[in-house]
C-alpha cells in the first residue's frame, strides 16, 4: 500500500480497540515464566550442547599462539571454535569489528574461542584451560587525547556531519548574552537483562537460529553474509527479546558462534554471552565531548546556536550524532553544528536508545538552563520564546505537528513549577536541599517499510505474521489492536506471531520507529484482507463496514468467518512511504520535569518526583506507551546520576563490566512517575497517525535531573554522571 | 597514568613491560609459559532430591551446577532467568523453604530435601497468582526477562514484612515493619529492571498486598 498523501478518515479512527489502555496480550506468558527466550528452547532444540565464550585479554594486537590441547581433552568437550578452524567469515554489514577475533585483535573481550561441551559447567571449566599468547599492540583509548586527531566523519544515519546556516561566528561574537560551555557524557552500556543469547540447529544445510535480536531482517542478512550462506538457508526466530535498547540491533558473536559450534559439534548448540563479557564484547553508546555556544539578544531571542561534538570509534565506525537535535529544536538565524570522529581502539561504539539525541540533549538542555539563568528568565519561558514551527534550516518545511510549548506549559502546571525557587539553594527541608529542573524532550519520528501477512480462518480468527519484534515495547498488543480494529473483531480473536524471518520483513525495533511502522504494515495487509473478504462474501459496495465480527453493507450483514468457509483467506502487504517525511519534519516532542533532594552534608541526590508530558501522535496503547516513557525516564536518571563505563586508558577496556560495577537505577532510586500524553494525531506519518515514544521519553531527562540538582544546591556539573565527588567541592557551607 | 612505570608492581603492569609490543600469556595465571596444563578430571556427580513447586524432583548433578541451572537446564523450568549468574541482578530469584534467594549463588547439591518455589509454581497463564495478575494489570514489566524474579521477590517481600523482618529503611529495627512504598522499594532493590518498570511494579505490589494508594 502506498502512503504518499496525508491520511484521511479510516477504520482505525473508530478507536474501538486502538487507543484504549490495554493489558499486554503476552502478559500472562511473561508473568508466569512461560514465554521462551532464545536460550530456553528445550522444546525445539532438545539436547543442545553448551557453548562458552572466551574473550580476548588484550585490547589490540595479535594472538601469537593458542594451545587448545588441554581444553580439548577436558571432560565433556565436543568442539572448540576459533578463527583458525572456523573457515572464512565475512564481517557483517552492520558490524564494525569482527565477531570472532584472531589472530588480529580489535578490542578487549573480542571473542576468540567458543568451547562446546555436554554441560555448561564443562564448557566453562574447559575454557579456562585454553592458553593464549598475545603480542600486545599500541592502542588509542583516550577520547580527550585523541580530540586533535579527530576528523570529519562521512555522512551517516544522523545526517551530515556539519551544518551551517547564516553567519554563526559573527552572530555569536556580537550577541549581547553568550554561553560557551563544554559538556561530557561517558560511555554507556545497554545492560539489558537478558544477555545476548542464541540457540543454533542445523537441518542439513539450513540454519535455524533462535536468537535475541531486535532486527530480524538485518540479522538474517548478516548471519548469511558472515557465514557465507545464501539468505534462504538462514532462519532467525526471536519471539521474545529480554531487552535490547539498541544492543541487539545487530548480529553479535553469540549467534555466529552458536552456528559454528553447532556445525562443529554436529548437534544443536546454545550460547549466552557471560555477563562480564557483555560491556566489552558488544556495542556501547560512545562517550562525547561537546561544545555548545548560544548567543541571544538581551531579551532572550537566540541569534546564534552552535553545537559541536567529538566522539570515538574503531576504524570504520561512526560518530555519536549528539548534535542532531540542535539543527531542529530551537529557532535562531545563525546556526552551526559539527561532529568529529576520533579513532579509538575501545570496543565498538554503536546505537543505544535515542542514539545522538540522548547524549546531545543531556548537554544542550543544560546549556539552555544556563542560558535562561544568565538571562534571568524562567527556563520554560526561554524555551517557549525560541520555539519554531518550521525547520530552522528551511523555513518552507513545517513540522507536521509541534506541541513543544503545550507540553512545557501543561507540565509546568501539573508539576507545580511555579513553586520553583528562582535562586539555587533556596529551598531546604531538614537536611535536604530541594530543587526542580526541566528540559525539553525531542526525537525525530522515523518510518520504515514494514510488511505483514494476515490470515482469516473459518472460525473468524485473525492471525498476523510479521518478523517484527517485541523487545518489551508492547508490539504484540498494538499489532493485535490494529488487526482487531481493521477487521472489526475483538482483541481475543486475534493471534499475533512475531520475530520469525519466514514471516514478511518488518521495520524491526529501533529508533522508536517500530510502533508506527509495524502497525502501518499490518494496516496495509488488513486493508487487502478486507478487500478479499468483501469479494468472497459477494459485497460490491465501497462502504462495507467491519464490526462486531460481522461484515455489513446497507441492510445486509454476514459473519466475517463466513468469508473463509471455503478456505483460509490470506493477504500480505507492506506500507510503502512517499515523500511526506521530506515535505514535513516529523518529530516527537515533550517536556520533562524533575524534583530532587540533595543532602546538604553528603551531596547524595534523591529523585523525588518526575513528570513527562509527550506529544507523539496517536498513542496506540496508552498503557504500554506510558511504560515505555517511564522506563526511558528511569534510564535517564541512570545517565544523570550513575551510569558510566570507566575506561582503563592504559589497557583499553571498560573496567566495570558487570551489573555490580556498572550501576543502573534500582527500585530505591526511582519515585512514582507521571506521564501525560497530549491528544494528537499526525496524518502525515501513516494511516495509524502515530509516532514513537520509546526514545522521546529518554531525551532530556538527564539534563532535567542535572538542572534540578543545580536548582537545589547551586552546583552546575557539566560532566556526567553527576556524582557526589563532583558536587561536594561546590556545595554550600553546611550549617 | 600514561606510562606503565606509574602502575607499580602488578601482574598487569609487569605484562606491559613498557614497550609498544610485548608478549603476553593469558591463563592459567599460575602456569609458567611452557608448562603443560594438567589434565582436568571429571568432577563427581551427586544425587539430590528437591521438592519443586510441590512435586518431588530427583536429580544427579555435577557438583558445580547451580540451583539456577538445575532448574533451567535439568528440570526445564526456564521461567527462572539467568541475567548475570553473579548475584547482581535478581532475575534468578526463587523461594527456598519460603525465603527468597538468588538461585545462581547457590549450588544445587546444597538443597537436599529443600522445597523450592519458582515462578511456574505460583500460577499459570490460565490461573494467575494475584501478584502475577497485578503485574499484568499495572504493566509492571516490559521485556519480561526480570519479571519472574521480580514477582518471586515481591511475593517473598510481603511475607518478610508480615514476619517482622526489618530492612535498611526501618527507623526502628525492633518495631514491626509496616507496609510502605519505601519499604517495598528498598526490599525490591536487588531485582534490577533495565526496562525501568519500577513505578508500575510498586503499584502492582501495593495492589497485591491489598493496599490502596496512600
Amino acid at each position: 500500500m502506498k502512503f504518499d498523501i496525508p491520511a484521511t478518515t479510516n477504520p482505525i479512527d473508530r478507536l474501538k480497540v486502538v487507543g484504549k489502555a490495554t493489558d499486554r496480550i503476552d502478559g500472562p506468558l511473561k508473568t508466569t515464566g512461560r514465554a521462551p527466550y532464545a536460550y530456553e528452547r528445550h522444546d525445539v532444540a532438545p539436547g543442545a550442547a553448551y557453548g562458552y565464550v572466551l574473550g580476548s585479554a588484550i585490547a589490540k594486537g595479535r594472538i601469537t599462539g593458542m594451545d587448545l590441547s588441554a581444553a580439548k581433552a577436558a571432560p565433556g568437550v565436543l568442539a572448540i571454535v576459533t578463527a583458525e578452524n572456523a573457515g572464512k567469515l565475512t564481517k557483517g554489514n552492520f558490524n564494525t569489528a569482527n565477531l570472532l577475533g584472531g589472530p588480529e585483535i580489535e578490542h578487549y573481550h573480542q571473542a576468540i574461542a567458543l568451547v562446546v561441551a555436554e554441560t555448561f559447567e564443562q564448557a566453562r571449566a574447559a575454557s579456562s584451560l585454553i592458553r593464549v599468547d598475545y603480542a600486545r599492540g599500541k592502542g588509542r583509548f583516550d577520547l580527550e587525547a585523541e580530540m586533535a586527531s579527530a576528523t570529519l566523519p562521512k555522512e551517516g544515519f544522523g545526517g551530515a556531519a556539519e551544518s551551517k546556516v547564516g553567519n554563526f561566528d559573527g552572530a555569536f561574537a556580537s550577541a549581547p548574552v553568550q554561553l560557551d560551555a563544554r559538556y561530557t557524557t561517558p560511555d554507556h552500556s545497554h545492560a539489558m537483562m537478558e544477555p545476548h543469547a542464541s540457540t543454533a540447529k542445523w537441518e542439513g544445510d539450513q540454519l535455524l537460529l533462535w536468537t535475541s535480536n531486535q532486527m530480524i531482517n538485518w540479522g538474517k542478512g548478516d548471519v548469511a553474509r558472515t557465514l557465507g550462506l545464501p539468505k534462504e538457508k538462514v532462519r532467525l526466530m526471536s519471539p521474545y527479546v529480554g531487552g535490547g535498547f539498541g544492543g541487539k540491533l545487530f548480529v553479535r558473536t553469540d549467534a555466529i558462534l552458536a552456528a559454528l559450534g553447532a556445525k562443529a559439534a554436529g548437534r544443536p548448540v546454545k550460547v549466552s554471552l557471560q555477563r562480564p563479557l557483555i560491556a566489552n564484547n558488544t556495542t556501547h553508546r560512545p562517550a562525547t565531548i561537546q561544545r555548545i555556544r548560544i548567543g541571544t539578544t538581551s531579551d532572550g531571542k537566540i541569534t546564534a546556536i552552535g553545537h559541536e561534538s567529538w566522539s570515538g570509534d574503531l576504524p570504520g565506525g561512526g560518530p555519536e550524532t549528539a548534535v542532531s537535535q540542535t539543527r531542529l529544536l530551537y529557532a535562531g538565524e545563525n546556526r552551526l553544528t559539527a561532529m568529529r570522529l576520533a579513532v579509538l581502539d575501545l570496543p565498538e561504539g554503536n546505537a543505544m536508545r535515542a542514539p545522538g539525541e540522548a547524549p546531545g540533549m543531556m548537554a544542550l538542555e543544560i546549556a539552555m538552563d544556563e542560558m535562561a539563568e544568565k538571562l534571568g528568565m524562567d527556563p520554560v519561558a526561554f524555551r517557549a520564546l525560541n520555539d519554531t514551527q518550521v525547520d530552522p534550516e528551511a523555513a518552507n518545511r513545517p513540522f507536521s505537528q509541534r506541541q513543544l510549548i503545550q507540553c512545557m506549559r501543561i507540565g509546568a502546571d501539573k508539576f507545580g513549577w511555579a513553586r520553583r525557587a528562582k535562586a539555587p539553594g533556596a529551598v531546604r527541608e531538614g537536611r535536604w536541599l530541594i530543587g526542580m529542573g526541566m528540559a525539553a524532550a525531542f526525537r525525530n519520528n522515523l518510518n520504515g517499510r514494514s510488511g505483514a501477512r494476515v490470515r482469516l480462518d473459518g472460525k473468524g480468527v485473525v492471525t498476523v505474521e510479521t518478523d517484527m519484534t517485541d523487545i518489551g515495547t508492547g508490539t504484540y498488543t498494538i499489532i493485535a489492536q490494529t488487526a482487531a480494529e481493521m477487521m472489526g473483531v475483538p482483541l481475543e480473536t486475534v493471534v499475533v506471531r512475531l520475530g520469525d524471518s519466514s514471516f514478511p520483513a518488518s521495520a524491526g525495533s529501533g529508533g522508536q520507529w517500530g510502533a508506527n511502522s509495524s502497525t502501518a504494515g499490518v494496516y496495509a495487509a488488513c486493508a487487502m484482507l478486507r478487500d478479499k473478504v468483501t469479494a468472497a462474501l459477494g459485497f460490491n459496495s465501497a462502504d462495507v463496514v467491519f464490526e462486531d465480527g460481522k461484515v455489513r453493507a446497507g441492510n445486509r450483514s454476514v459473519a466475517l468467518a463466513d468469508a473463509a468457509k471455503g478456505g483460509e483467506l490470506v493477504a500480505e502487504d507492506y506500507m510503502d512511504y512517499g515523500d511526506l517525511a521530506k515535505k514535513y519534519q516529523q518529530s516527537t516532542f515533550g517536556a520533562h520535569f524533575v524534583e530532587v533532594a540533595v543532602d546538604a552534608a553528603t551531596a547524595e541526590v534523591r529523585v523525588r518526583r518526575m513528570l513527562a508530558v509527550c506529544a507523539a501522535g496517536r498513542i496506540l496503547n496508552p498503557k504500554s506507551a506510558r511504560s515505555q516513557v517511564i522506563g526511558a525516564m528511569t534510564m535517564g536518571v541512570g545517565s544523570a546520576l550513575m551510569e558510566e563505563l570507566a575506561v582503563d586508558k592504559r589497557f583499553g577496556f571498560f573496567v566495570n563490566h558487570d551489573l555490580a560495577g556498572y550501576e543502573v537505577p534500582v527500585h530505591a532510586d526511582i519515585p512514582h512517575q507521571e506521564v501525560i500524553f497530549l491528544d494528537e494525531t499526525d496524518p502525515t506519518t501513516s494511516p495509524m497517525k502515530a509516532k514513537g515514544v520509546g526514545e522521546l521519553g529518554l531525551c532530556g531527562v538527564g539534563a532535567a535531573v542535572a538542572n534540578a540538582i543545580h536548582n537545589a544546591c547551586g552546583v552546575r556539573v557539566r560532566d556526567y554522571p553527576v556524582t557526589l565527588d563532583k558536587l561536594l567541592p561546590g556545595m554550600p557551607a553546611f550549617a | 597514568m600514561d606510562s606503565p612505570s606509574d602502575i607499580g608492581v602488578s601482574r598487569r603492569g609487569l605484562l606491559t613491560s613498557g614497550a609498544g609490543f610485548a608478549a603476553v600469556t593469558a591463563l592459567p595465571a599460575s602456569a609458567s609459559n611452557k608448562e603443560p596444563v594438567a589434565p582436568m578430571e571429571t568432577p563427581p556427580a551427586l544425587p539430590v532430591q528437591l521438592k519443586v513447586n510441590g512435586k518431588p524432583a530427583e536429580l544427579t548433578v555435577d557438583t558445580r551446577t547451580t540451583l539456577l541451572d538445575a532448574l533451567r537446564e535439568h528440570l526445564h523450568l526456564t521461567g527462572t532467568k539467568k541475567g548475570c549468574d553473579h548475584g547482581q541482578c535478581g532475575a534468578c530469584t526463587v523461594m527456598v523453604n519460603g525465603r527468597r534467594i538468588n538461585s545462581c549463588l547457590s549450588l544445587a547439591v546444597m538443597h537436599e530435601g529443600d522445597s523450592v518455589t519458582t515462578i511456574e509454581g505460583l500460577g499459570t497463564p490460565e490461573d494467575l497468582h494475584p501478584m502475577q495478575a497485578a503485574f499484568v494489570k499495572h504493566d509492571g514489566y516490559q521485556c519480561g526477562y526480570c519479571t519472574p524474579g521480580q514477582i518471586c521477590s515481591a511475593v517473598a517481600v510481603l511475607d518478610e514484612i508480615k514476619a517482622g523482618i526489618p530492612s535498611h529503611v526501618a527507623a526502628d529495627v525492633a518495631a514491626s515493619p509496616a507496609f510502605s512504598e519505601m519499604e517495598i522499594r528498598e526490599r525490591m532493590s536487588g531485582n534490577i529492571c533495565r526496562c525501568g518498570a519500577y513505578s508500575n511494579i510498586v503499584e502492582a505490589i501495593r495492589e497485591a498486598a491489598g493496599r490502596r494508594q496512600a
